[in-house]
């Protein structure tokens, strides 16, 4: 296993468009880094410049303590798993993770092996090794009967499992997978993650793993690397991206339901939204200027007589989850939405249109800005 | 219920159609095993031989085959040889140089490339005929007539349509397998040989199946560039049943040896009926 630097990693692709800018980042050796972010946000180029797939035009990635840039995908000793997991359809499962290993034998098949006894030794002793390998890697997985079968006769999740197993047999020094579970079914892509995650720890394998599912990211990620228009926007635990975003983008992609934002003008560390004045205290102090209130949906509540950070809202729905409910909120222009246990429910739907929505002003997070505006509390 | 008359009548127009397909071959087979001044009678008015002999004359076949060449049985051996020979070097080469080129012109990133696939398509617009001289001067030069090469060596340079068929079967192929074969130690040549070729088993059949037959049944090629009787392929040997003034002399052995050759062309289409099909069919939509 080994570390994977990147230093000013860049992409810039033939014509100007420019994917990937200045990654700075370290991925230690034995941790699960997730990179997540939109469609286009630059994780998977970022990745496939890992895997040697895409080259690279800023900056300089390091596996363990060699410089790859110039070094081809197949000798980077990785193992990449690819979304639609790239089985091989006209080899069996055996033969496709035999498949990166028979091609770096020493000694192959061919005359060589009938007329030559040494070279025929060698050989065979090859073939126990990559067959001891296969086994292994079936019985980590619980693969070992389906071996003999050919990917066509195998469900989504067998495929994904072989796809991992083909990975596994090479011992890489780092695995690399690429939205691994986004064609699975919505049961099995939470069986799957959580089997990823035993393996990692079983392991105690480098992985880099691509996804833009938030709450696969938060799930599997020992660190998460939360991208936007090709830079990293936080790099951090999965606690701390969440409580401590580094700034609104990261806010509004991290959680479900998103982040509620909303704008206002703060003086004398009293924040005014539209008609209400909310006392934010010393953390809203210093000069006037404009500024993102974000709160947790599950931090906003129904207002009781003397909170002092309460507004008027219109009830727009209330959407019945079983376990608990989302309340969607007219605030002036903005939506919000609140989560909210489901005893509530009945509270919220006989309310009325008209309701009073009220927050603790120390959960509340203050945003600069703009779309990327930094948090400044 | 379903009206029976419409059906009816499908079923009358494909026999019909059966019908006038097949008779050209029903009357070879009579004219094969008839006497030859049944036989003679035949190619001067087609219908005055029976719906089936009388007596078949099945002993035929074997002198047709005796009497191709100057000497008895050897000629017909030399044909059905480099028949063979013929057919297995240009079906392996065709199969060999249209993948290879169909896969580079799929996967490989080249500057010219749609250019070259341009050009390449453009060719299959030129008929043989205009480059038949040009190509006979040419294997001239290189001392090859008289030889099998100008029939073989083409075929290492591909088949526009071919080409074409391998090309776009290839690029439907998800990029995520090429990638995956690439960083298990795959080289470009590794790719095609040991991912993509067992994948394109369907166009690899259609190729073989079509290049068969036709290198099977050519005469025009085998005229041109082969002209001593041991070097004939069976298309020219059904020839030497001609006189010198290209009038039909038994004309029985003539039909005996057309069904001869044609077996191996029928047997084809009977195991390969599907691919055959589905050649015809791919041709149609991508061409």
């Amino acid at each position: 296993m080994a570390n994977i630097t990147f230093e000013g990693l860049g992409k810039v692709y033939p014509g100007g468009v420019r994917a990937v800018e200045g990654v700075d980042l370290e991925v230690e050796d034995g941790e699960f880094v997730v990179l997540v972010g939109p469609s286009g946000c630059g994780k998977s180029t970022t990745l496939r410049m890992v895997a040697g797939l895409e080259e690279i035009t800023d900056g300089t990635l390091r596996i363990g303590d060699r410089v790859v840039n110039e070094v081809a995908g197949k000798d980077r000793d990785i193992a990449m798993v690819f979304q639609n997991y790239a089985l091989y359809p006209h080899l069996s499962v055996r033969q496709n993770m035999a498949f990166p290993l028979e091609r770096r034998r020493a000694h192959g098949g061919g005359l060589r092996r009938l007329i030559d006894p040494g070279y025929r030794r060698a050989a065979q002793e090859e073939d126990r090794t990559i067959e001891a390998e296969i086994a292994r890697a079936a019985e980590v997985l619980g693969i070992t009967d389906l071996l003999d079968r050919k990917p066509g006769a195998l469900s989504g999740g067998q495929r994904q499992r072989v796809a991992v197993g083909r990975a596994l047999v090479r011992q890489p020094a780092a695995f690399l997978f690429d939205e691994p579970l986004s064609n699975l079914d919505a049961k099995l892509r939470v069986e799957m993650r959580a089997e990823l995650k035993a393996l990692h720890d079983r392991l105690g394998a480098t992985m880099l793993y691509v996804t833009h599912d938030q709450e696969e990211a938060m799930t599997l990620g020992d660190r998460l690397v939360v991208m936007d228009g090709g830079r990293v926007q936080q790099c951090a635990p999965p606690r701390e991206v969440y409580e401590q975003p580094a700034n609104r983008f990261v806010a509004g992609f991290v959680g479900t339901p998103s982040m509620n934002f909303l704008e206002g003008e703060v003086a004398d560390g009293t924040m005014t939204i539209g008609e209400a004045r909310l006392p934010l205290g010393d953390a809203a102090a210093g000069v006037p200027r404009a500024l993102v209130l974000g709160l947790r949906p599950d931090r906003l509540r129904m207002a009781e007589p003397g909170d002092p950070c309460a507004l008027d809202a219109t009830v727009a729905g209330v959407e019945d989850l079983g376990d608990r409910c989302d309340v969607r909120l007219q605030v002036g222009h903005a939506e919000l939405v609140a989560r909210r246990p489901a005893g509530e429910l009945s509270r919220w739907t006989m309310a009325g249109p008209a309701a009073r929505v009220a927050f603790e002003p120390a959960e509340a997070l203050l945003f600069d800005p703009g779309p990327h505006g930094a948090r400044i509390r | 219920m379903k009206r029976r008359g419409p059906r009816l009548l499908t079923l009358a127009l494909l026999a019909g159609g059966a019908a006038l397909m097949l008779f050209p071959l029903w009357w070879m087979l009579v004219v094969s095993l008839e006497t030859p001044s049944n036989a003679g009678a035949a190619t001067v008015e087609v219908g005055a031989i029976s719906a089936f002999p009388a007596d078949p004359q099945w002993s035929n076949w074997t002198e047709a085959m005796r009497a191709v060449g100057t000497v008895e049985w050897q000629g017909f051996l030399d044909a059905l040889a480099n028949s063979i020979l013929v057919t297995f070097l240009t079906v392996t080469a065709t199969v060999f140089s249209c993948s290879l080129v169909g896969y580079a012109l799929a996967r490989v990133r080249f500057r010219g490339r749609g250019l070259l696939f341009a050009v390449m398509l453009g060719t299959m617009m030129l008929p043989p005929q205009v480059t038949m001289i040009p190509m006979f001067l040419v294997f001239r030069e290189l001392g090859w007539v008289d030889t099998i090469l100008p029939l073989v060596v083409p075929a290492f340079f591909g088949n526009a349509f071919f080409i074409f068929m391998f090309r776009q079967f290839m690029a439907q192929v998800p990029e995520a397998l090429v990638e995956a074969a690439r960083l298990d130690g795959c080289a470009h040549l590794g790719v095609w040989w040991r991912v993509m070729l067992p994948m394109c088993r369907p166009v690899i059949a259609i190729t073989a199946v079509f290049t068969f037959i036709f290198v099977w049944n050519d005469f025009l090629g085998p005229l041109i560039y082969l002209h001593s009787e041991e070097k004939a392929t069976l298309a020219i040997a059904l020839n030497s049943f001609r006189n010198q003034y290209g009038g039909l002399e038994d004309v029985q052995y003539l039909m005996a040896l057309s069904l001869i050759t044609m077996i191996p062309c029928i047997l084809l289409f009977l195991v390969a009926q599907r691919q055959f099909i589905e050649g015809l069919g791919s041709g149609a939509v991508k061409g």
